[in-house]
């Protein structure tokens, strides 16, 4: 038995069943970011005054994944049109584009987890702190590039008028270390809520791309027999992906610039 | 596909582009305007950042996503997400009335 009403559209609602489907999700979607953002603004407006991080991410990195991202929404939104346009060749340019740029927005986000994991906030015993990130680790001493602080609270905003950008090799012999701990989501509510928002936003780019990668690779032979069922599957993966894109116009601003 | 719906998808097609270009530019105005000091009133600055992503976030919605001419089913599911997601911000920020005042410094 066929499944109904995937190119014909149902008579009570007007749409293919697909496309209900997938509105209901997102809808889903929109409430579970919602639930984090909200958590984010808790979390933000409820850190005592000063301590709340800014400029931690680098903007142009962050720059260059939006970037990125919006421009894989209009190869997507391309790749449609061209299945509407009966041009499949076009659909498998553009989203062999929406493919590549999903893979460098991974990328960029990878390295910059990377550079969170080595990049280490040091408690001193003599009650200073040092902040870099890790070039060695030996059994007595590591080395940072970074700078020694007396008072924390330099360490928060980075972007201040009043902020020092000076680094150097610095080397702190492991007696004098008190604790050491990376910026992972463990280090403060700044860093929690940034690895689970983009975490959980990296996942729903994966999970797209798997999609399309299908829809270009081994289900594109869904085009040969039923183009309309093969171009509506092609509208409701990009809504997905149009959608991820929509969190992330949210997600820069918020999390990287302010 | 007729000639006629042809040039209709081309026409979509440019407009897609408007909207690629609209949004680039948001973005480049988005980290602008984010090292404009407005006077160290940070207010300012989430203001002016939230209205952008708002403006970006409706081009997307409506002409990629395509809701500006959506049938009245779509426009009725996300009537309710709406409603429960602007909800789901008050909530969060009624609950810091629960606060003793002295305890929340904002």
């Amino acid at each position: 038995m066929d499944i109904p009403y995937t190119v014909a559209p149902r008579p009570d609602t007007g749409l293919y069943n697909a496309k209900v489907g997938i509105w209901l999700f997102l809808a889903s979607e929109v409430m579970l970011f919602g639930a984090l953002f909200s958590t984010y603004i808790l979390l933000r407006v409820g850190a005592p005054e000063g301590s709340w991080p800014h400029g931690w991410l680098n903007i142009p990195l962050g720059t260059l994944n939006t970037l990125v991202l919006i421009t894989s929404s209009i190869t997507t939104v391309m790749a449609w049109a061209s299945c509407k346009m009966n041009q499949f060749g076009r659909f498998k340019v553009f989203h062999a584009c929406t493919l590549l740029l999903a893979l460098t927005f991974v990328g960029i986000k990878s390295y910059e987890y990377h550079d969170k994991f080595t990049h280490y906030e040091i408690t001193l015993k003599d009650g200073r702190f040092a902040d870099g990130h890790l070039l060695r680790s030996a059994p007595d001493h590591v080395v940072i590039h970074g700078r020694v602080v007396t008072d924390r609270t330099d360490l928060a905003d980075l972007r201040a008028p009043t902020a020092s950008h000076q680094s150097e090799e610095v080397t702190l012999p492991r007696a004098e270390i008190k604790k050491m701990e990376s910026y992972g989501p463990w280090h403060n509510t700044y860093l929690a809520i940034y690895f689970t928002l983009t975490g959980l936003h990296a996942l729903h780019v994966i999970g797209g791309a798997i999609v399309i990668g299908f829809l270009w690779g081994p289900g594109s032979g869904l085009w040969r027999r039923d183009p309309e069922r093969f171009t509506n599957r092609v509208e409701v993966s990009g809504l997905f992906w149009h959608f991820v894109d929509l969190v992330w116009i949210f997600l820069f601003p918020v999390l990287y610039l302010l | 596909m007729n000639a006629q719906a042809h040039d209709d998808f081309a026409r979509h097609v440019r407009g897609y582009l408007y909207v690629f270009y609209a949004l680039l530019f948001g973005t480049l105005v988005t980290v602008g305007a984010s090292y404009i000091p407005f006077g160290g009133n940070r207010a300012i600055n989430i203001a002016v950042a939230l209205f952008i992503a708002i403006s970006k976030a409706s081009l997307v919605a409506c002409y990629f996503m395509h809701l500006i001419s959506e049938r009245k089913m779509i426009y009725g599911i996300l009537g309710f997400t709406a409603f429960f997601f602007i909800g789901l911000m008050f909530l969060t920020l009624w609950s810091f009335s629960d606060f003793p005042r002295h305890t929340v410094t904002h």
